[in-house]
């Protein structure tokens, strides 16, 4: 599957990507790529796991880019890619008005360095991080879960997680207390899947726009 | 010495003394150097819903606040990533409950973003958007400000607040057919039109609120009790609430003009005037005042709205992203196949990923939207603005009295929908 938070660079100069450049250039190898996202409206870049906090240390401190808030840090669970989660953070800048996302990989060992000696606020997101995907931040004092259940198994968000979860709970009348069981469904998940293939293999003569993208259905179309 | 309740709670379970030898009562020191931990919550009516909040008290002094969250998880990012986008909109209303259509703008906007259709959202939709997150604003702060009397003390602000509030609910009964859950902004503009005498009764109701609002100012703004309670308590610099990860009025009454609805400018707020309340001791009062004064501004858009809106279509003309109506659908097959195929299929949103957020009367509302090109968000994270200020509850009351710990709560804004997801 294509990543789908690259896409390609515009041609003209925007002004967002002159910032990447200048951050990239600022930060030396860590930056792997500099990127914009829904059509050239916000920032992206890539970064080495190593040099996660001192690229987000550099972003807060130098005058130049001066993203003062740290917003929200958040994992996004890839399974087939050799490192499956991606950690993004999203950066906000007071002063000079513009946002940045930061995105690093790591897999469920590796720890992503801890944001939480820059900014305070960090703490929680990254216990959430790891409540969530057990994605795993050295340097984060508090790695206590956050959200789920005290006693909870499993990272739930990750995509190998079931939906309905493995335990239930319930009150229990007898024994005068909320006992926990597996889970059990009196139906199967019903998970219908539109990707399936004989949805391509009906193209019929004629009916080939309707699995065009959007933009290449535009094309065709011309401007309605 | 303290001892954690449950712990203790577990050794009574267990049938042995809830006191080992070390932490025999006799054992505590008297006085002031004694610290014990209290829970607060999650049954607690201050608590503004199930927060669980672990405190340790030196006498009647806070030393250690620990909120335990997530007691309201309902795993609502989960359940998007296998919902279509008109499936997984209803879930965003019962984020922040309190303000459900803030919720609903940003993810509205987010998925517009995605499918790249912002610009062809029509003038009328967006004024409507404009109108009603407005409209809820003055909901949330309504039900925050009164309810913020009664944990200081006062009963008759919250009474008069709900009467308000019941009116301003009607307005979404009005639009969206419900007063709490309405799932009235969709991507590409608003589910439907207004009826033409909602426009009326909207202009009648914001004629008759100032008066309400001066009446609430009259009893609580120079009231001493409640002074004595909120001025100086929860005290939050500029620094720090950035650092803290503060958006919306707890920024702004620590001094920081800043407001996205002025910034990064969404729908129809470019274009309409108003102000942004800024405080300057960054203490609860502060922030009841910033938020007391942005129902007023509240006030003025809606105003403007009302006065700038023109009839005209309020969803984009793209029958592959917005159902028909209910009556194309009974008479047009093709209407009926759009119909049908967009809500068992929905639509496909070409892969990317938008951080988009927007002035939620609470702070920042931000959605992080992973889409993957199939019809169901890969992954949609909630950056709820409660979720930044809750985390800053033992900064803000260490060294208060316990009863201090309520007054910043409530000052807080906090809405467990939002905060445990």
């Amino acid at each position: 599957m294509a990543d789908p938070t690259t896409e390609t660079p515009a041609a003209a100069p925007n002004p967002l990507l002159v910032l990447g450049e200048e951050i990239a250039k600022a930060a030396g190898a860590a930056v792997s790529s500099v990127t914009l996202a829904c059509g050239g409206a916000e920032l992206v870049l890539r970064v080495a796991r190593a040099q996660w906090a001192s690229l987000h240390a550099m972003l807060r401190d130098d005058p130049r880019f001066a993203f003062e808030q740290l917003m929200d840090i958040c994992g996004v669970d890839w399974p087939e890619q050799p490192e499956r989660f991606e950690v993004v953070s999203n950066l906000l800048s007071l002063s000079l008005n513009r946002r940045v996302r930061v995105i690093t990989t790591t897999d469920g060992d590796q720890p992503v360095p801890s944001l939480s000696g820059l900014w305070p606020v960090a703490v929680w997101y990254e216990r959430e991080c790891w409540d969530m995907y057990g994605v795993v931040f050295a340097g984060l004092a508090d790695m206590r879960r956050i959200l789920t259940d005290y006693g909870f198994e499993g990272h739930p968000l990750r995509k190998d997680f079931p939906l309905t979860g493995h335990v239930e709970l319930r009150y229990d009348e007898n024994r005068k207390q909320v006992v926990y069981e597996p889970v059990q469904l009196a139906q199967d998940f019903r998970n219908f899947d539109f990707l399936s293939p004989w949805e391509a293999m009906t193209a019929l003569p004629g009916d080939e726009k309707v699995h065009l993208t959007r933009e290449d259905r535009a094309k065709i179309e011309g401007p309605r | 010495m303290s001892v954690a309740s449950s712990e203790l709670a577990k050794r009574a379970a267990a049938g042995v003394s809830p006191f080992t030898a070390a932490e025999e009562p006799t054992q505590l020191k008297s006085g002031e150097e004694a610290t014990h931990t209290i829970n607060f919550g999650p049954q607690h009516p201050a608590a503004h819903g199930v927060l669980r909040l672990i405190l340790e008290l030196k006498g009647e002094l806070v030393e250690r606040a620990d909120p335990h969250i997530g007691l309201l998880h309902r795993g609502t990012e989960k359940l998007i990533e296998y919902k279509t986008y008109i499936q997984a909109l209803p879930y965003m209303d019962r984020l922040d409950y309190v303000s459900p259509m803030s919720m609903e703008h940003s993810f509205a906007l987010a998925t517009e973003r995605l499918l790249g259709i912002e610009g062809e959202v029509p003038e009328r939709a967006k004024w409507l958007r404009t109108l009603f997150a407005e409209l809820t604003r003055i909901l949330n702060h309504l039900l925050n400000c009164t309810t913020y009397a009664l944990d200081v003390g006062a009963i008759t602000p919250s009474l008069w607040g709900f009467e308000q509030r019941e009116k301003l609910l009607e307005f979404y009964e009005a639009a969206g057919g419900s007063h709490y859950h309405v799932n009235y902004f969709r991507p590409g503009g608003v589910a439907k039109d207004i009826p033409p005498e909602v426009i009326d009764r909207i202009g009648a109701w914001a004629q008759q609120f100032p008066a309400f609002l001066d009446d609430l100012e009259g009893l609580l703004n120079e009231n001493r009790i409640f002074k004595q309670r909120t001025v100086d308590i929860g005290v939050m610099t500029a620094e720090q609430a950035i650092a803290w990860g503060f958006s919306g009025p707890c920024l702004r009454a620590s001094g920081c003009a800043w407001d996205l609805r002025k910034a990064q400018p969404y729908d129809m707020y470019d274009r309409v005037e108003f102000d942004v309340p800024v405080g300057r001791q960054g203490d609860c009062y502060d922030r009841y005042l910033v938020r007391m004064l942005e129902m007023r501004q509240s006030l003025r858009i809606i105003d403007q709205c009302l006065a700038a809106m023109k009839p005209g279509p309020v969803k984009v003309p793209d029958s592959k992203i917005v159902p028909p109506s209910r009556g194309d659908m009974k008479r047009s097959m093709e209407s009926l196949i759009h119909h049908f195929k967009l809500y068992t299929e929905g639509y496909h949103v070409p892969a990317g990923a938008t951080y988009t957020a927007t002035e939620a009367p609470k702070g920042e509302f931000g959605l992080y939207m992973v889409s993957d090109g199939t019809n169901r968000p890969y992954r949609c994270k909630i950056r709820a603005p409660g979720y930044a200020h809750l985390q800053a509850m033992e900064v803000l009351s260490k060294g208060h009295m316990l009863a201090d710990a309520v007054a910043v709560i409530g000052s807080l804004d906090i809405v467990f929908g939002e905060i445990d997801r």
